[in-house]
């Protein structure tokens, strides 16, 4: 009888429940009807002065030059993994028509939740796996990296430099190798101190590991993790270093040469703006520096024929005449990758899992 | 390796071992009286945006430092507002207050994001500072030197003096030290308010000294690693800042065998910290006398008085 009456509440309970959730979704696709909604999800917080506030400006961009046509939202400082996946599928209920994931680890569950909700169009940052509804966009980040590496070389006096990294990704092993090659370049005997601290974003720890390689020798330092913090280590040791998706001029006036800065405005407004005329496809868009997808920083701290030289190396990598990656590579071991005269291929650039001959670390695999 | 990069790597151990001294001191005093205060994260990371917020604004670092003291207080009082008065489970509200604390200071500190702050100088003992291989530990700076202090200060009131022994009573029987006339909340209240001083203080050291900065999440989890630590040392001050150093002291010296490139994986050098820390505590806790001598008897258990 208890049990009887138990089960009757229960219903009950569910009925109102169901009645409410239709409620608000009844609510939410009305409001759904007038303006395009438009989603972000973020790996860090919205303001981390590094790669996750790039996509949020953009994000802004978008809000600003759409205005009333479109409204944003975004989720941040979403675990790469299991996590990710519940907060797309919220994404994706609560009625969003276009969702950017922008973190690589967000790439497998990108694909899966797209699979669910074949309506609603997605755009996944720096991965390689699609679907009919699932497009990627990336930026060619490693151009960026090949003039930090030129500058890093001709302004080194140890001839080491450090580089602070998060995880074993080919887009990183990329931007390591790029950098690398733009260091040959100059000083074929460059060496580079590499550490991981497997965390995209903990400002104690690259600090640490800033500490950490410029006690051991490296004068430059540059990285692969989000926050400004080894950069102020720099300048607190009077040392240099190169910012990383943010202009990190302002933490570091006296040691940042340049800095590598996203810049995805552009790019998000022109895709949700595909979406509006009924023109979006899934594609895969790689971008560099020609396309404005980034930047480099003001050159500052430098004398000016390493001025000159970097920006005459930009030029010619946006006219297309010199390539990071223009053979011959050889990996580690000798290995010949790839022959004079020809370039990887993307390809091969974005399953990346290799060093190129002269690092001395063992890539984590 | 000379011995000008020994002094760095000392350094950068001492630096990385502060805040988690600061943190886990003020924890410890917060078990000893019986209180399992879980929020010592969302306390840092109120200490932190406060801490930095006040000196950004005022220009003032020391009054920075007050800040973040007070903010930390301010968030023990509701943990201790909400589990000694109200007798509201500890260990969930200490979660609520640690998830409390991390979206509060993000909201608190949205306009800070991306503003340099300036660092802590340095201060060197004069004489002392000039000594050799010791002289090291004459050049730190001031929020280092006072983390020590109350490392020493703990340790004399816990076990030299009565109010220490007060406290213990309390966290061992607060039955018996009830019926002896002793207000056990009152005495909770107050080790549970010391909690978040310090909590406050580390946050303020990671925001002041350690990144001249304000980033959302910026504790990273250190709250946490504090709160293992009081175990690691068995409730024991002195035992508690060598598990501070150890824990700092290995998670620096893995950074550096990375960059010298000893082929060891890098992941299994990332884990270091965290596994030394396990082994130890292992260790510890094979030695049950000792475990049980000082562990907090009534240590998550709430008290009603029965009038």
């Amino acid at each position: 009888m208890v049990k009887a009456r138990g089960k009757q509440a229960m219903k009950k309970i569910l009925a109102t429940a169901t009645a409410i959730v239709a409620l608000a979704v009844g609510i939410g696709s009305a409001n759904a009807a007038d303006k395009l909604k438009a989603c972000w999800m973020y790996v860090g917080p919205h303001n981390d002065g590094g790669y996750s506030e790039g996509h949020d400006v953009g994000r802004q961009m978008v809000q600003k030059e759409l205005g009333d046509k479109v409204e944003t939202s975004y989720v941040e400082s979403i675990a790469e993994g299991p996590d990710a996946e519940r907060a797309l599928e919220r994404l994706a209920r609560s009625g969003c028509e276009i969702i950017f994931s922008t973190s690589f680890g967000f790439m497998d569950p990108t694909i899966k939740v797209a699979a669910k909700f074949p309506k609603v169009k997605f755009e996944h940052a720096t991965g390689f796996k699609t679907a009919p509804n699932v497009g990627t966009y990336n930026a060619r980040f490693y151009e960026g990296r090949y003039i930090a590496g030129q500058i890093a070389a001709k302004q080194s006096k140890s001839g080491v430099a450090g580089y602070i990294v998060s995880f074993p990704i080919p887009e990183v092993v990329m931007g390591i190798n790029s950098f690398m090659l733009g260091a040959q370049s100059i000083n074929p005997d460059f060496k580079l101190k590499i550490v991981w601290v497997n965390s995209w974003f903990d400002p104690a720890k690259e600090a640490d590991a800033a500490k950490a390689l410029f006690d051991q020798g490296a004068d430059i330092i540059t990285q692969h993790t989000d926050s400004p913090a080894p950069l102020q280590i720099a300048q607190e040791r009077g040392l240099h270093g190169f910012g990383q998706a943010h202009n990190m001029y302002d933490f570091a006036p006296k040691a940042q040469y340049t800095a590598i800065i996203d810049t995805w405005g552009p790019y998000y407004v022109k895709r949700v703006n595909a979406v509006l005329d009924g023109t979006w496809k899934a594609e895969q868009i790689w971008d560099g520096l020609k396309d404005g997808i980034l930047h480099m920083a003001d050159y500052t701290n430098l004398p000016d024929d390493v001025v000159a030289s970097a920006k005459d190396t930009q030029a010619k990598i946006e006219a297309g005449t010199l390539h990071p990656f223009k053979g011959p590579i050889f990996k580690q071991d000798g290995t010949e990758v790839i022959g004079e005269g020809k370039t990887l291929d993307d390809g091969t650039l974005l399953s990346m899992n290799w060093y190129v001959k002269g690092i001395d670390d063992k890539l984590p695999q | 390796m000379t011995g000008l990069m020994l002094e760095g790597i000392l350094l950068t151990i001492i630096t990385a071992a502060t805040p988690l001294l600061f943190a886990s001191i003020g924890e410890l005093v917060t078990e000893r009286s019986g209180v399992l205060n879980l929020g010592v994260e969302g306390m840092m990371a109120m200490g932190a945006v406060i801490g930095f917020a006040v000196a950004h604004s005022t220009g003032n670092i020391a009054l920075g430092v007050v800040g973040a003291i007070l903010a930390g207080m301010a968030m023990a009082a509701l943990f201790g507002v909400v589990t000694l008065i109200f007798v509201a489970n500890q260990v969930a509200s200490g979660l609520a207050l640690t998830l409390f604390g991390l979206g509060l200071s993000g909201l608190i500190g949205d306009a800070f994001v991306g503003v340099p702050g300036a660092g802590l100088a340095r201060v060197s003992i004069p004489g002392l500072s000039d000594l050799p291989v010791v002289g090291l530990l004459f050049r730190l700076d001031p929020l280092t030197y006072l983390a020590v202090a109350i490392t020493i200060a703990v340790s004399w009131f816990l076990f030299r003096m009565r109010g220490g022994l007060v406290l213990r009573a309390v966290g061992d029987s607060h039955v018996s030290a009830h019926a002896l006339g002793y207000s056990v909340i009152r005495v909770r209240f107050m080790a549970v308010l010391f909690g978040g001083a310090c909590s406050g203080l580390a946050g303020a050291y990671l925001s002041l000294v350690y990144t001249p900065q304000w980033t959302q999440a910026m504790t990273a989890g250190r709250g946490w690693i504090a709160l293992a630590l009081v175990v690691f040392g068995t409730w024991l001050p002195g035992r508690v800042a060598i598990g501070a150093l150890l824990f700092g002291g290995v998670s620096i010296l893995q950074l550096h065998a990375q960059a010298l490139g000893v082929g060891v994986p890098s992941q299994f050098l990332s884990a270091l910290p965290y596994l030394t820390t396990v082994i130890v505590l292992v260790i510890i806790s094979r030695n049950r006398a000792l475990v049980r001598a000082n562990t907090p008897a009534a240590l998550g258990q709430s008290f009603v008085p029965d009038r």
